[in-house]
Formats: structure tokens, C-alpha cells, sequence
């Protein structure tokens, strides 16, 4: 089921379009934004709010990298792993990062902290290497700035 | 010299809120334009005279795409007009400068480019990670809003243009213009068969045009200032400036917006200040993860659209990536190679099942497992994934540095299968 | 007519085509994928790379899709060119880097459009030296099997599932190479169309299920032409037989009828003739089997059909030739179809509409083709699942019209038509009693008791024709509904109403006829399409012979009476007491059929009849196209035969005058025609027995058929004489005649190089075209210049009674056939017994859902669980029809209702 606020947010971007469907994604992020990922549930309770189905839901949600269809610790590090950044050494913090948390790459922390997932370009490439927390952007970042920067979340 | 696109943006102050712009002259064009200044088919002709052309990429002369619309009652509506502010296209970040630097700018570019096709509705599609464009976008656009310049009946002119924003999720297809329509429609961002062009057969299915970020922000300029102006700006027969940036082990990594055909030398050497010290410069892809690598040979070439498609390589985003002397080129055109084959929507099978290939036979390069005949493979694959080959052009960019850096480091290969190691490590 | 030049040779080629169907239709092959003629193009594959050259000078070349680019007059291409046979080559090399090459356990293997065109291609060395990537596979229900790893991404079956028959449940998922192709999570497929996938997919991802209980390699069946026997449209068939027992059955392709699609209920329910419950002898009831050997029974049957009164019970599944044998025997007087009387009532009215030939009756193809669709009164998706999918694409294409019309798009251009179309769709009025599936895609789906649905139709027809009488007392919904109706289907250039029998109501047809009889009258062309209920229901009314009511009704007055029952469960379409009835009354009662049931039980005589496989017969389907199934097997067991070889054995002990009806079954029909010349041209629907080509046969089996020497060495070593069939001028052998059959006679599609269903493009005239030399099948009526006869009465509107409600059936695609619930997956997938009411009705006798409700009616007391219906109109009750184990009740009669407290 889809809570009020969610519903209310989908309604507005459903005005926007010629039809229901057409705003599956917006409706897919609108859910993500509130519960962190998109579960099996998620996608039925869209489905049933947009008159589709859950695998035309599912079909749209598994083709974009940034809906998450797993659970997904409480903050997602996306870490460019893209040109600049592998120029400028991503790998570095890729390893620092992995040995900090105890996980690699895709995986979330045993205390349900951090979340690592590589990504593509985040278009900060004259301050690679780069990488963003939730929403917040690092960029020129070395290995040794890491503790500084996970410490922040909690 | 005129930097008309980034005059206004100053990287330790915040953007122009709209009564700022309007003081430094924002929305002159658009009360000119809606005030009876221009017709739509007049405002198409001067920037079809500007040679403005897309900033995204490929080049075409904006005003030209435009008359492809159909215009008149008996066109079907809504039209669309769409920025196209994905950028995901890695080492490219200059559209992130207009957007984070002057949203005000964009919108009026928006508002005057759905005037000359007398398009309804506009939609911003923003890349996912630009959070803190999306925040400024979403409040400039309700400022445009409040003062008259979006919703209905714009400055009396009878002219009505209704303008969302919509932030990606995640997909570098998403910047191919048809499946952005896709996109944007609540579908899998696969491509769609041109023809017909989205001109004719757009968003759900109606006429649109979709423009770049930097294209569209040289209109008001255009208007404000004329095509004799815009043309005047450029060192080359394309019109205007260009944002041009450089990343990569060089002393000042930026962007900048400079005269549409300076040398590549005067963006490393100058702006960007040189390569780091101890490192040279090996290889240049001059705009963007898909374009042919250039070497130190070019670095006299203007940075034009006709001048890098002679050195073999394409203009691009104007956002140039340089490799360095300590990186391997066969590691670096790997990583482009999981980018590109990640990124791969899945739709056709020479992109689907050649890029992981092409990926796979990097890796094993760079582990020392590459033999001789995995050369012609990659060889085989350039010329197989070749444009009209695929579906779209995402495969065919992915060649493009693939197919150059077998032709200039044609050694660096050679030497990954003969010591069976990367000798960079 | 354009030229396009083929590697420097002209040729002719039709317009409006792309370059792929232009080269498949002039016998060039050329490897595809994603393409498929009922689908049109999407160009995912690159398969179908050629060269197009700007001009003679031009040397180079461009590598174009063919499916992707339309024909031009003076056009050259190279199919040949090295770079593009390369390209095409590499194409399969890189589908291949993560196929299993699992060929010998796939049983697709020998027969794979994947390995087809993998030789074709020319690609034979891998150079791909990495780990494949693997994926799990889901479990899709009982009648479809997936195994996953084997997907080279045409994304056909999505198209088909999804695009083309409007499926929900399966889709693509994920992106790159690590797309996949299924259902969200595992669960049974909802589609009734799931069974196509097995024929859309170019390998082995989505297989038919029950091939794989009892499976054979496809090449060492043995084949023949079939009719289906599930439903009244007569899609067209391959069934495949091996070791006695049916394996499988497959699309046979017919332009006019099925095209390429079959339902579920069509491709899975053959099992019930390798069923355990088959009659597999003939029994005299006290008799010991010895008593029973061939020529007793006969002997037997004599001394029964002489001296005494013979009555006939016909049927409707059984073949034309089968229940004209019985009328011989009988007599056409006492020769009764096993129909209830308010069923024949309202089929002798469609046979009337027909014969009289005022208004056209549209093949399937017809219905795909119209651009405005009424169906009034008949639930297709349940009754005629494949009329359905045609309505389906009506209203796609129509809306694909709309816009072609004013873009330069081609039709072929799937995906630019359908991003151009959106969700526009053609005109279709879905009115039924419950909601339906096709409800999604109507824009108009008014649900309403039979009487006003037929009301509906009257005031749509009043509109159209003002002359017609007026609806009285029509409520403003109705007359609005009426207006939105009346004016799509006269915007209009062929529109199609559809109405059928499974109401049981007469005003339906008279209204559906007044329609499109006034809609011609506008000069519009417009098709009226009937909906019966069993395969040969249509052959069965147009012999006219009286109800199953009369035969009761005539054996009140007669005594020393012998009934013979062909083929019919008489308890499955008339209440029991009715039936008992008639049992009681008769002296002897001898049965012909296939499964034991509750009929048969009644059986002094019981006589095993061949099925559908086990016979030759014709069939007469919803369009009265007469069309031939022939024999797949002769089962092992002599015992087994047509029933009209019985009966015509039986007569001929009893006559000595020669009857007309010889040997042959060309003989029987040449009889019909003649004694009933409504069935002129029965004779001519396929080939008569003697028809030869060259001197040769037709054979059954592939020239790739093994194990011929082998398959019966552990009975003899010796090799058996092949057996010989008298009845067709098909051979139960590999030799014979090895160029194209004529249509109704083709047992497989196989052509070189092409061993899967698709080279079905080697059969006709163009790709996707009618097959060459015709479609099979007669059609027994031609449309006339007879002026129409409108009708009077219109019923009044339909009022609930207090305490009393009118029981109607509601008809299931699983569960309601007598047949195709042998079928383990069919019948997993039937319904439940239940009653429904509506809600109001549920909730005024204080019912909710899953109480158990006792229904009264014929003296009978039956009792239910509740599902309350919420588009129920009030004042009805519905009864699911035909499921195993429930009784025929009296439909359109008013009944009692109690609760019963357990």
C-alpha cells in the first residue's frame, strides 16, 4: 500500500502526463525516496495505483541503475568509477572504502550504515576523483579524507 | 572577449535569482520575442543564420532542426521542447556549469526555443546526480512562473508554455535524444528507429525538439544580439563560444567557455595550465568518453566541429579527457569499455553482446591472458559495431576510442600480450 | 509494381513491403530474428543485414536492416555482398557467445529457427573464449517451460505476449547483457495466448510443456492437417503423433482463420486422446468381451437397428460425414441434433441469417481488418479465445490507420507506429454480462443482462436505420451508449458486429443482424460474425434437423425404439431428468464415441469412435467455412474407428441397396451434397482420396523421420509393412511427394534450410500472405443480393423477479470443454464450480462470498459456494457451464435460491 504522502506525490506528476503509466518512474523514485528501495511490495502497490502491471512496473524499475530493487543500507555511497575518475585514481578509494567498511562493491555494511555502489560519471570530472553520499557531492577526494567524510553519517 | 554564456556565473557567488537576471538583462529576448518583436518562423530563420550548432554532440545546425517542425493549426499538439541536461557522457561536466551557474539563463533559452516551434509544454530532463541544479531549476522555473514568463498567455502574447522538470534515474541512454522521449514517457530507455525523427513523432508521439543545455543558452544571446554577433564570436565558421574543459592529470582541470575554435595546445597549455609535473601527455579524447582519441601530434587542431572530425577524431561535448604517460591505455579504454558495455540498454545484439566481449578481452589484456588473435578480435569489433551497424550510436561511440587508441598505442597492446602484464603496473 | 535490383538481377516486388519481406517472398533466404510477419519489424537483431547502393557506380554500399527499410522502385541491394554475409555471420557468433549449445537436450533441438539460421549464417568457429553468463529460469505453469540461458534476445516473445496479445504478466527485465525475459517472479502464465511463445521463440527458451511429458523429437513425428475441436472457429492445426499416442499440436497456418496464433485450449488440450478413459472396444452390456469381437457387434447391431424404430442423436463435435452417416441410418425424420431446443432455436436463426446470405460473415482475417468492432452479447475471450486476438488487432491497427494516414509511416514499422499511436485505439464495443478482458482495450463496455444487451443493439440499429422500430421505455444510459455506438460503426468502413450463441438468446442475433443489415444499407461494408459452441455446431444446425426437446418429445409416441447416440454427453447440454427422460423410454440405447461418460453409461451398445487424430472428417466452423481434418494416426487398436465408417458398416448390413456412401468418405460427402444441398461444395474442400501427385503421396512424416527400422524391433525385427491409408492421398510413410501439397493437405511446414514452423514463408504467396494456391477451406455460403428482413419484437427490458432469478451460464476457456480438460495443465487451470449474484442480490438474501448457496431448477437441488460478481447485473444468477462433474441446467429459466447453513 502506498502511503498518503506518496500517493499525493504520484497524483501531482500523473496531472502532468497524458496517462497513468507514464509516470512510473517518477512514482518508482517518489517510493524509493520514502522507503530507500523498491520491494517486491512497492512494485505491486505502483502497479495497483497506476492500473498496470507489476511486471510492466518491474520491467521499467530493473532497467535503471539507481532504483534499487534490494535493500540498500541507510546511506548509498556511489563511487565514480568512470574515465576521469579511474584517471585520477577511484581505485584507491575503492579499496580504502571496501576495507573501511568490511564489503565490496554492491554490497551494504553489516550494520546497515553504508551501502557501495560504483557509478557511472557524476559529471565532476575536473575534481576527480569524485563520489557522493546521499545526496552530497565529494569531489577531489584521497583516501585519507574518507574517515572525515564517512563520520558524517551515522 | 565576449563570454556571453558564463558572464554571469562566478563560481564562489550563487546563481542570479530572476530579479538579478532581469537586471543583468535575462528575459530582454523573450519580452522581445512575445512582444511582437519576432514571428516563430523569424526566430527560427536567426538562429538558423547564427550556425548555432547542437552543443550535445552531434553538430547539426539547431535553426535547421527546428524548421523540421510542423508548424500552423493543422499541426498536432501538444509540441514538446526538451533541454536535454543528462550529460552523463563521461568526462563531460560543462553543462553542469549553465546549470548550476544560471538556471535563468536555460529557462529563457527554453522559453524562446518553444516560441519558434510554438511548442506547449518544456521539460528540463536532468541528470540524477545534479541535486543541486534539480533545487535550482525547480525554484527558477516557479520564479519564471510568478513573473509571467512560463504558464499561460506569456507577456499577453497569447503564447502559452507550461515547463516541469524531470530528474533521470540513471541511464547514459538517456541521453540519446529518442530515449530520453522514452524516458520521459515512464518506459525502458531504449532507442527508438529514426525515422521517423522526433520532430514528427516525439513525445507520446507528438512533434518535439530536443536541444542541449548549451545550445539552448545561446539563444537569448542570439536574439538579444543577433547572428552576425553570434558568428562573430567564434574563431571558426561555427558560431558562438564554446564551453570547452579539460580532465585529467593536467594542473588545472576546468571548464571554459572560449571562443568556438581555439587550439587544443591553448586549452592544456593555458587554461588547464599544463600536465602535472613528471607526467606527460599521451592521448586526448577531445570530447567525451566516445570520441577518437587525438595525440600530441593534433594539439595545433582548432577546436571546431570541421577541424577535429579532420584529425579523425569528433568535437563532441568540447569536454576533452587527457591521458597521461603514466596510464595504461589499455586500462584506460577497459574502463570505457565497462562503461560503455554497462550502459548498453540491451535493445540490439552487436551492442548487447559485443561491448562485454570487447570489455572482457581488455581485461584480459590487462591481466597478461591476451593473445594475438583477441587484436583482430577488437580490430573486428571497431569495424562490426560501426554506425548503421547498431541500432543507435552508443556502440558506435564506443568504438571510437577503441578504434584510435589501437591505431596510436598500438605498441602498448603489443607489449600486454608479449609480457603477458600490464607494464604500467 | 516497384524493381529492385537483388545482386544485379531485377525483380518485382510489391509495394508498400519491406526489404526482408520482399526477399523472403521471392524464396531468397535470408536469417531473421526479431521480425515476424504478424508483428512486423523493430530492427533489434541485425540480423538481416544487406547492402544498399546509392546506384549502379555505387561499389561500397551502405549495411541496412531489411526489415528495416521499404522497397524502392529501381532500389539495388546485395543479399550476397561478403561484407554483409560477414556482418550476418558475426551477428550469430556474437547470440552464440552466451547460448548453451545445449542442442541435444533441447527440444526444440532439429526443428530451432536459431540453428537454422545459425547454418545459413555461415557461422561455424567460436572465438568467444570467456565464461558464459547463466540465469535462472521460472516456473511458468503447467503448459509452458522456460530455460532461459538459451534467450538470444529478439525480444519477440515480449512482443508477442505483451504488444500482440495483450498479456500483463511477462516483460523484460534489466538492462545490457544481462536482460531477461519472463514473469516478475515465477507464477502461471494469465495469458490464454501463452502457448504462441513456444512458436514466436526463434530456440528453445519457451517450450510446450506437455511435449516434454511425453516428448519426441518433432522430426520423427508423424503429422497430418487438423481441425481444432475446442471451439467453433476452426483454427487450423498440426497434430503429431508417435507410438500411438498424440505428442503435440502446432499452428497450422491459414490466412483467412488463424494466421499464425492458436489459444491455449486449442494447442494443450489433445490429451484427452491418450487418455486412460478412452473406449478402446465395443461392449454389450451383460455380454462377455468375447461376445464383442468386430463382427458380432455388428451382427448385434443389426438385430437391433431392424424391426425396431431408429432414432438418431447428432453432434456437434462430431464430423459432418460422421452425423450425415447417422442421418442415413436413421433416417432423415428421426435424425435429431443432441442440442437442446433454445439452443437450436437460436442457431437455426444464424443458419437462416446466413443462408440467406443478405449480410457478409467475416473470416478472422476479415475482423483483424475491421476498423470498428461490436461485439454484443458473447464473451469471445471464453468462447472463441482466437476471435478475441483478431478483435485485439482490429483495434490496434485501426488506431495504427489513424495515424499512417497522416505520417508516411509503414505498416511493417511496429516500433515507429507504436510510438506514433500511444495508447489510441480503433473503435470496439465490448457488451457482455461480466467484465472481460478485451474490456481494457473497448472504448465503449456497456455490462447488462441478455435482453437489454440485445436491446442495445436494437436502438443502435434504429439509429442507423430509422425505419426500424424504436426501442420502447429505453433508459437514457442505453440510448446513450446506443448513440456513441451507432456513430463509430457509421464512421466506419468495414466494421464487424460480433454476437453468438452463448446466451441462449434469440433477440441477440435479430439484433445483431439488424445492425449490419442497416450498415450495408448506409453502403457501408460490414461483416457479421457468429460465435457457436462446439466445433462442428455450425455443420450440426445447417442440417436443420430438430432438437434434442422433439426426439424427446417424438419418443413419447413410439415405442420399440433404438437410439443411437453419436458422440455426445447428452448430460453436459441437457438436464439430467430430461435426458433420463429419454433413456427410459428408449429399448435399446447404442452409443458412439470416445471417453466414457455419463452417456456412454447408459450404453447397451457401446461402440469406441475414433477422435479428431484417429479420423478423417470435415467440419464446419463459426463462418460455415467447411474445412478437412485428416488422420494423424490409425490408432493400434482396429476396434478405434470413425464413426461414420460404424455406422455405414452398420448399414449396409441392413440395406442391399447401394446407398450412394461407398468406400470412400468422398462418397458420403458427395451423398450430403446431394440430400442436403445447403453443403454444396463439402465434397471439394480437400483432395479426394485418389488424388495423387506425380503418382505419389503425401507423406506423413518428415524425409528426416528415424527410427522407422528400430521403433518396433522389440515386437519383431522384420520391419512392418507401412500401414496403408485407404482414405486420403496421405501416406503413413517418409516417401512420397516432396514439393508443396495442396493447402488443406499439408501435414508439416519444412522447407531446406528451414526446419522450424517458420518456414512456413515457403508456402505462401508472400510473407505472411495466403498460402499458395489458396487457403483451405470452402465456405459454404456467398453473400446475396437478398434484401433483409428486419425484425419486430423487441424484447422488453430485463426486470429481476422478487425471490426468482434467471440462471445463465458463464462459459470458461479452462474447464468448460468436455475435452480439453483431459489435459493435466488445462485442467489445473479450470475454475471451480460457484454460483455468482450480484452484490446487491448477494446482500439482500444476506449472502456474502464463499456461502454456500442451493440453486433450484429441473427438479433438482444443487449446491454451490457463492462468489459474489460486482458487474453483475441484479436479477440474474451465473453458473460456470460445462465444467467436469456439473450437470447442463436449463439456462435462460428462472430459479430458486436458498441458503444452506453447513
Amino acid at each position: 500500500m502506498l502511503t498518503a504522502t506518496e500517493r499525493q506525490a504520484i497524483d501531482h506528476e500523473i496531472s502532468l502526463v497524458p496517462y497513468k503509466k507514464a509516470s512510473v518512474i517518477e512514482a518508482l523514485k517518489i517510493v524509493q525516496q520514502h522507503r530507500g528501495w523498491i520491494s517486491d511490495e512497492s512494485v505491486e502497490a505502483i502497479a495497483d495505483y497506476l492500473e498496470i502491471s507489476p511486471a510492466e512496473v518491474d520491467s521499467v524499475a530493473t532497467f535503471y541503475n539507481l532504483i534499487f530493487r534490494k535493500p540498500v543500507g541507510r546511506h548509498v555511497i556511489l563511487l565514480c568509477d568512470s574515465i576521469s575518475c579511474y584517471v585520477m585514481g577511484y581505485r584507491s578509494l575503492q579499496k580504502a572504502l571496501e576495507d573501511k567498511l568490511h564489503i565490496r562493491m554492491g554490497e551494504t555494511s553489516n550494520d546497515q550504515r553504508f551501502t557501495l555502489l560504483p557509478n557511472v560519471c557524476l559529471g565532476c570530472c575536473d575534481h576527480a576523483p569524485a563520489l557522493m553520499i546521499d545526496k552530497d557531492l565529494y569531489s577531489d577526494v584521497e583516501p585519507t579524507m574518507l574517515d572525515d567524510i564517512l563520520k558524517k553519517y551515522t | 572577449m565576449e563570454r556571453p554564456l558564463t558572464r554571469n556565473i562566478h563560481p564562489d557567488r550563487p546563481p542570479l535569482n530572476l530579479k538579478e537576471y532581469e537586471m543583468t538583462g535575462g528575459y530582454a529576448a523573450v519580452r522581445k520575442v512575445c512582444g511582437g518583436g519576432m514571428s516563430p518562423a523569424a526566430l527560427q530563420k536567426l538562429v538558423q543564420d547564427s550556425n548555432l550548432k547542437g552543443r550535445g554532440g552531434a553538430g547539426f545546425n539547431t535553426g535547421i532542426k527546428w524548421s523540421l517542425i510542423p508548424m500552423g493549426d493543422q499541426a498536432p499538439h501538444p509540441k514538446y521542447l526538451i533541454a536535454n541536461a543528462d550529460e552523463m557522457e563521461p568526462g563531460t561536466f560543462k553543462d553542469r556549469v549553465l546549470l548550476e551557474g544560471n538556471p535563468h539563463q536555460l529557462i529563457e533559452g527554453m522559453i524562446l526555443a518553444a516560441y519558434a516551434i510554438q511548442a506547449e509544454v518544456a521539460y528540463v530532463f536532468l541528470r540524477w546526480a545534479y541535486h543541486k541544479a534539480a533545487d535550482l531549476i525547480r525554484k527558477s522555473i516557479q520564479e519564471a512562473y510568478d513573473a509571467g514568463y512560463l504558464g499561460k498567455d506569456i507577456l499577453g502574447s497569447g503564447f502559452h508554455l507550461d515547463m516541469h522538470l524531470h530528474t533521470g534515474v540513471g541511464r547514459y541512454m538517456c541521453g540519446e535524444e529518442t530515449a530520453l522521449l522514452n524516458a520521459l514517457e515512464g518506459k525502458r530507455a531504449t532507442p527508438r528507429a529514426k525515422p521517423p525523427f522526433p520532430q514528427i513523432s516525439g513525445l507520446f508521439g507528438k512533434p518535439t525538439i530536443v536541444n542541449n543545455v548549451e545550445t539552448l543558452c545561446c539563444v537569448p544571446h542570439i536574439v538579444n544580439n543577433g547572428a552576425d554577433w553570434f558568428k562573430g564570436l567564434s574563431y571558426s565558421e561555427d558560431g558562438g563560444t564554446k564551453l570547452y574543459g579539460v580532465s585529467g592529470k593536467v594542473k588545472r582541470p576546468g571548464a571554459w567557455e572560449l571562443p568556438m575554435g581555439v587550439t587544443m595546445r591553448e586549452l592544456i597549455e593555458e587554461h588547464a595550465g599544463g600536465m602535472k609535473n613528471g607526467v606527460q601527455l599521451k592521448g586526448v579524447l577531445p570530447g567525451g568518453a566516445s570520441t577518437d582519441f587525438l595525440t600530441t601530434q593534433h594539439l595545433d587542431i582548432k577546436m571546431d566541429y570541421k577541424s577535429v572530425a579532420a584529425a579523425g577524431s569528433r568535437l563532441g561535448t568540447g569536454t576533452m579527457i587527457v591521458m597521461d604517460s603514466e596510464t595504461c591505455p589499455v586500462g584506460f579504454v577497459h574502463n570505457l569499455q565497462h562503461f560503455f558495455a554497462q550502459e548498453s540498454c540491451g535493445w540490439c545484439t552487436p551492442c548487447r553482446e559485443g561491448l562485454p566481449w570487447v570489455e572482457k578481452i581488455l581485461l584480459s589484456l590487462e591481466k597478461g591472458d591476451g593473445t594475438p588473435e583477441d587484436l583482430e578480435l577488437l580490430n573486428m569489433h571497431t569495424q562490426f559495431l560501426g554506425p548503421g551497424n547498431t541500432f543507435c550510436a552508443l556502440a558506435p561511440g564506443a568504438m571510437e576510442p577503441l578504434q584510435s587508441a589501437l591505431k596510436y598505442f598500438r605498441d602498448d597492446f603489443e607489449k600486454h600480450i608479449e609480457h603477458k602484464k600490464c607494464p604500467y603496473d | 509494381m516497384p524493381t529492385i535490383y537483388i545482386d544485379n538481377k531485377p525483380f518485382d516486388v510489391k509495394t508498400g513491403k519491406n526489404l526482408l519481406e520482399a526477399c523472403l517472398s521471392l524464396g531468397i533466404d535470408l536469417p531473421y530474428f526479431c521480425w515476424h510477419p504478424a508483428m512486423g519489424s523493430v530492427g533489434a537483431c541485425r540480423q538481416c543485414a544487406i547492402k544498399v547502393f546509392k546506384d549502379e557506380e555505387d561499389t561500397r554500399g551502405r549495411l541496412v536492416m531489411s526489415c528495416m527499410e521499404g522497397v524502392k522502385d529501381g532500389m539495388r541491394i546485395s543479399v550476397n555482398d561478403e561484407t554483409a554475409k560477414a556482418f550476418r555471420s558475426q551477428v550469430i557468433e556474437w547470440l552464440m557467445t552466451n547460448h548453451p549449445h545445449d542442442c541435444p537436450v533441447c527440444d526444440e533441438g532439429g526443428c530451432c529457427h536459431l540453428q537454422d539460421m545459425t547454418v545459413m549464417s555461415g557461422h561455424n568457429y567460436r572465438h568467444y573464449h570467456f565464461k558464459k553468463r547463466t540465469y535462472p529460469n521460472q516456473y511458468l505453469g503447467p503448459l509452458i517451460n522456460h530455460e532461459m540461458n538459451r534467450c538470444i534476445q529478439c525480444y519477440r516473445c515480449v512482443r508477442f505476449y505483451h504488444d500482440y496479445a495483450g498479456g500483463k504478466d511477462l516483460n523484460v527485465f534489466a538492462a545490457h547483457n544481462h536482460v531477461y525475459f519472463g514473469r516478475e517472479k515465477d507464477g502461471v502464465l494469465e495469458s490464454p495466448f501463452s502457448g504462441n511463445l513456444a512458436e514466436v521463440c526463434p530456440t528453445g527458451v519457451f517450450t510446450d510443456k506437455t511435449l516434454k511429458e511425453h516428448y519426441t523429437r518433432k522430426w520423427d513425428l508423424t503429422n497430418a492437417p487438423s481441425v481444432c475441436q475446442h471451439c467453433s472457429l476452426g483454427c487450423n492445426t498440426i497434430a503429431g503423433e508417435r507410438y500411438g499416442q498424440l505428442r503435440n499440436i502446432v499452428n497450422r497456418y491459414n490466412h483467412e482463420v488463424n494466421g499464425y496464433f492458436l489459444c491455449d485450449k486449442g494447442r494443450f488440450g489433445y490429451e484427452f486422446v491418450n487418455s486412460e478413459n478412452r473406449i478402446t472396444q465395443p461392449l454389450i452390456r451383460n455380454q462377455p468381451i468375447e461376445a464383442t469381437e468386430h463382427d458380432t457387434v455388428l451382427q448385434y447391431m443389426r438385430a437391433l437397428v431392424t424391426g425396431h424404430n431408429l432414432i438418431g442423436i447428432g453432434s456437434p463435435r462430431a464430423s459432418l460425414e460422421s452425423n450425415y452417416a447417422l442421418l442415413e441410418l436413421v433416417g432423415k425424420e428421426n435424425f435429431y441434433q443432441g442440442v437442446p431446443d433454445d439452443l437450436v432455436y437460436v442457431e437455426q436463426k444464424i443458419v437462416d441469417i446466413l443462408q440467406s446470405g443478405t449480410v457478409h460473415t467475416p473470416s478472422l482475417k476479415e475482423i483483424e481488418q475491421a476498423d470498428a468492432v461490436l461485439v454484443l452479447g458473447e464473451d469471445i475471450w471464453n468462447t472463441a479465445p482466437i476471435m478475441a486476438l483478431a478483435v485485439r488487432q482490429s483495434v490496434m491497427k485501426t488506431a495504427a490507420t489513424h495515424t499512417t494516414e497522416q505520417l508516411p509511416i509503414p505498416t511493417w514499422h511496429d516500433a515507429a507506429i507504436k510510438e506514433l499511436v500511444q495508447e489510441d485505439k480503433g473503435f470496439l464495443a465490448n457488451i457482455t454480462m461480466l467484465p472481460s478482458p478485451l474490456d481494457e482495450i473497448s472504448s465503449s463496455s456497456m455490462k447488462a443482462a441478455p435482453d437489454d444487451m440485445a436491446r442495445l443493439g436494437f436502438a443502435i440499429a434504429h439509429i442507423l436505420n430509422p425505419s426500424l422500430p424504436e426501442v420502447r421505455n429505453a433508459g437514457e444510459e442505453l440510448l446513450s451508449y446506443a448513440a456513441t455506438i451507432s456513430k463509430a460503426l457509421q464512421a466506419a468502413k468495414h466494421p464487424v458486429i460480433i454476437t453468438g450463441t452463448s446466451c441462449w438468446n434469440n433477440a441477440l442475433i435479430r439484433a445483431a443482424f439488424d445492425i449490419a443489415a442497416a450498415l450495408d444499407m448506409n453502403e457501408k461494408k460490414a461483416g457479421l460474425a457468429f460465435v457457436m459452441q462446439d466445433c462442428n455446431s455450425m455443420g450440426l444446425a445447417m442440417t436443420r434437423a430438430s432438437s434434442f426437446d422433439r426426439a424427446v418429445a417424438a419418443i413419447q409416441r413410439t415405442t420399440n425404439v433404438t437410439a443411437i447416440i453419436l458422440e455426445n454427453d447428452l448430460y453436459r447440454s441437457i438436464p439430467a431428468a430430461k435426458a433420463d427422460t429419454f433413456f427410459n423410454k428408449c429399448k435399446h440405447i447404442v452409443v458412439l464415441d470416445t471417453l466414457h461418460n455419463r452417456t456412454t453409461e447408459k450404453a447397451h451398445v457401446l461402440i469406441p469412435a475414433a477422435t479428431f487424430a484417429e479420423a478423417d472428417g470435415t467440419f464446419v466452423n463459426n463462418e460455415a467455412r467447411a474445412q478437412r481434418s485428416s488422420q494423424v494416426f490409425m490408432p493400434a487398436n482396429s476396434e478405434i474407428r470413425e464413426s461414420f465408417k460404424w455406422l455405414a458398416d452398420i448399414k449396409s448390413l441392413v440395406t442391399t441397396a447401394s446407398n450412394g456412401h461407398g468406400k470412400h468418405m468422398d462418397d458420403l460427402l458427395h451423398a450430403l451434397e446431394a440430400r442436403l444441398p445447403q453443403f454444396a461444395g463439402v465434397s471439394r474442400v480437400a483432395p479426394p482420396h485418389d488424388f495423387r501427385i506425380h503418382g505419389a503421396r503425401i507423406p506423413r512424416e518428415s524425409h528426416r523421420y528415424s527410427g522407422r527400422t528400430a521403433m518396433l524391433a522389440n515386437l519383431t525385427v522384420s520391419e512392418p509393412k507401412p500401414l496403408q491409408d485407404d482414405d486420403s492421398s496421405l501416406s503413413y510413410t517418409m516417401e512420397g511427394y516432396r514439393g508443396l501439397p495442396p493447402s488443406p493437405l499439408i501435414p508439416f511446414f519444412w522447407a531446406p534450410g528451414w526446419n522450424s514452423g517458420q518456414s512456413v514463408t515457403k508456402y505462401q504467396e508472400e510473407a505472411g500472405g495466403a498460402l499458395k494456391g489458396g487457403d483451405p477451406g470452402i465456405r459454404l455460403f456467398e453473400q446475396t443480393t437478398a434484401p433483409p428482413v428486419f425484425s419486430k419484437d423487441i424484447p422488453d427490458a430485463f426486470t429481476p423477479r422478487a425471490g426468482k432469478w434467471m440462471l445463465l451460464p458463464q462459459y470458461h476457456i479452462f474447464g468448460s470443454g468436455e475435452l480439453s480438460v483431459y489435459t493435466k495443465g488445462i485442467a489445473s487451470l479450470s475454475a471451480e464450480p460457484y454460483v455468482s449474484l450480484s452484490r446487491r442480490d448477494a446482500e439482500q438474501s444476506q449472502l456474502k462470498n464463499g456461502d454456500t448457496v442451493a440453486v433450484k431448477t429441473d427438479g433438482k437441488t444443487y449446491t454451490l459456494p457463492l462468489s459474489i460478481n460486482e458487474s453483475l447485473p441484479d436479477g440474474i444468477i451465473l453458473v460456470p457451464a460445462g465444467l467436469t462433474g456439473m450437470e447442463a441446467l436449463s439456462w435462460g429459466a428462472w430459479v430458486n435460491l436458498s441458503t444452506v447453513i453447513v
